[in-house]
């Protein structure tokens, strides 16, 4: 228990020093966009394919249980789309960045950590935590959304796919059902949840990468603990933020 | 100069370094030697700060270092150049690009500026023709030269070296070794140099600071070194057959 609060004080005031003026706006800049591109645009391929067969999935599987003529023949659109905003982007799309962002972001800073890379930063008069993290935070909050988005199109793009090979659900009902009801809420509502799991998990991985002690062996062990601690706060999260946001 | 007034550095209940004091001149290179695991990179890491002091201070050519805030301390530690034991250098970036860097953030150097001072200090450390190389496609010894142009790149006054020639070959030793004291020289730098190599000791230091058991145990120079009977310093100095024959071959010569 103590060594949690320890931690957690630890990790407050990382997030302190992370959010300082940068050094020379210029390289900050430079920094933000590399990460941008490292957290965001690297992991499209993986979001787009996952996302497109869930939705595929979620929509066959819809059609399997909904076989009762007393659902209505458009059901199966609106709980494509309604899975996919609700839960499916901005929660799973969210843990599964955890393991691809998460443990890279930890083992780098781990590397940098062991090999003094960051205490030579810091000889040189550099705020390492701001260099560092800050840009690996913003661009995580910045970018991960965008994915989300992204994400929630290519499900129900999937979903759509699967009407044409599926027979019980005609592709008429199915454009007809994602739009049945339409809340734009739902929208708000991921993406104010993918922020936040964003700031989670970048933050989380970054304090457990900078915080490496040892070698190798502890780089690895950063990376895992990195990614099962951003997974329990986020999942944490997730169960407040839909009791919140869905009153 | 600096001087390290009676610091101790404790670790859980492992006291590391018991009130250990210096005078580090200022032009000369100053060597700290000691068994591996005496504290030898500890007492450097407290020296600017990387770890904190239990007791003691550290001034830097009058100025309170122990005393200074956050932000003091970094304005500081831009007159300091270090080259740590494995290199440190930033895996992201080239060569030039590892030099320039220190450039890049604290000075308003146009880019040209920039290459062109870093060009120098590789050129310095005698290192041509591998700027756009990144750090894992070049040699250990190589790895030293950079770290050393970079740790020169800003001009500091201060000069800390861990272990400079830890995992070199004999020859690429002497090299660093040497660069280290030019530069020393040339740019009138308070050295600080740490290791465990008698070579070198024998070849570049001015001052010599025994730590023993977390003590500082013996200070002289290289002749006081030769004449010691301190029995833990003869014991780690006199080691090797090598530095017993040296030591007869310099007493049969008076
Ligand atoms: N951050 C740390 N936490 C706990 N113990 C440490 C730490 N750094 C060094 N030590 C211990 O301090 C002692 C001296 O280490 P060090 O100064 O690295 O030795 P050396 O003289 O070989 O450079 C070692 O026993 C080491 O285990
Ligand atoms: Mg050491």
């Amino acid at each position: 228990m103590v060594d949690i609060l320890t931690h957690l004080g630890a990790y407050f005031l990382m997030l302190r020093k992370a959010f300082t003026r940068p050094e020379k706006m210029k390289i900050f800049f430079k920094r933000l966009s590399a990460e941008m591109e490292l957290i965001g645009v690297d992991s499209v391929a993986l979001v787009s394919i996952l996302s497109l067969f869930m939705g595929a999935v979620i929509l066959i599987q819809s059609a399997y249980n909904f076989e009762n003529p007393l659902i209505p023949s458009y059901a199966e659109g609106v709980a494509t789309r309604d899975s996919m905003l609700l839960e499916f982007s901005p929660t799973i799309i969210s843990l599964i960045l955890v393991g691809k962002v998460g443990s890279s972001i930890a083992s780098e800073l781990g590397t940098m950590r062991v090999t003094e890379q960051i205490d030579a930063l810091q000889i040189m008069g550099v705020n390492p935590v701001n260099h560092l993290i800050l840009p690996k935070i913003l661009a995580g909050v910045f970018i991960i959304p965008f994915l989300i988005l992204l994400s929630m199109f290519l499900g129900i793009l999937g979903g759509f796919l699967a009407t044409l090979v599926t027979e019980s659900v005609s592709t008429h009902k199915y454009i007809y059902g994602i739009q049945y009801g339409f809340e734009p809420y739902y929208i708000v509502y991921a993406l104010t949840k993918a922020c936040v799991f964003a700031f989670i998990l970048t933050s989380i991985s970054s304090y457990q990468g900078f915080t490496t002690k040892g070698g190798a062996l502890e780089v690895g062990k950063s990376s895992t603990k990195a990614v099962v601690f951003s997974t329990i706060v986020i999942i944490l999260f997730n169960l407040i933020l839909t009791k919140l946001l869905l009153n | 100069m600096i001087e390290i007034g009676n610091i101790s550095k404790v670790f859980g209940d492992r006291k590391i370094l018991s009130d250990v004091s210096m005078y580090l001149e200022t032009g000369k290179v100053n060597m700290v030697i000691g068994q591996s695991g005496a504290g030898k990179s500890v007492l450097l890491k407290c020296l600017v700060g990387l770890l904190e002091t239990d007791a003691g201070e550290v001034w830097y050519d009058g100025r309170n270092f122990t005393e200074m805030n956050y932000e003091q301390k970094k304005a500081l530690r831009r007159e300091v150049g270090m080259l740590f034991q494995g290199g440190a250098l930033f895996d992201s970036m080239t060569v030039e690009e590892n030099v320039a860097f220190p450039l890049e953030m604290f000075t308003k150097m146009s880019k040209e500026e920039r290459t062109e001072r870093a060009n120098f200090c590789l050129k310095r450390v005698n290192l041509p023709a591998s700027n756009k190389l990144y750090p894992d496609e070049i040699s250990g010894g190589m790895k030293k030269r950079v770290a050393i142009a970079r740790a020169i790149a800003m001009n500091p006054k201060y000069l800390f070296c861990d272990e400079p020639n830890s995992g070199l070959d004999p020859q690429t030793s002497i090299v660093i070794d040497n660069l280290i004291r030019e530069i020393t020289l040339e740019y009138n730098m308070t050295t600080v140099v740490i290791s465990h190599d008698m070579n070198s000791v024998m070849e570049i230091s001015d001052n010599i600071f025994f730590v023993f058991n977390g003590q500082k145990w013996w200070e002289g120079n290289r002749n006081d070194l030769l004449k010691t009977d301190n029995k833990e310093l003869c014991d780690f100095v006199f080691a090797s057959t090598f530095m017993k024959e040296f030591k007869s071959s310099s007493q049969s010569k008076r």
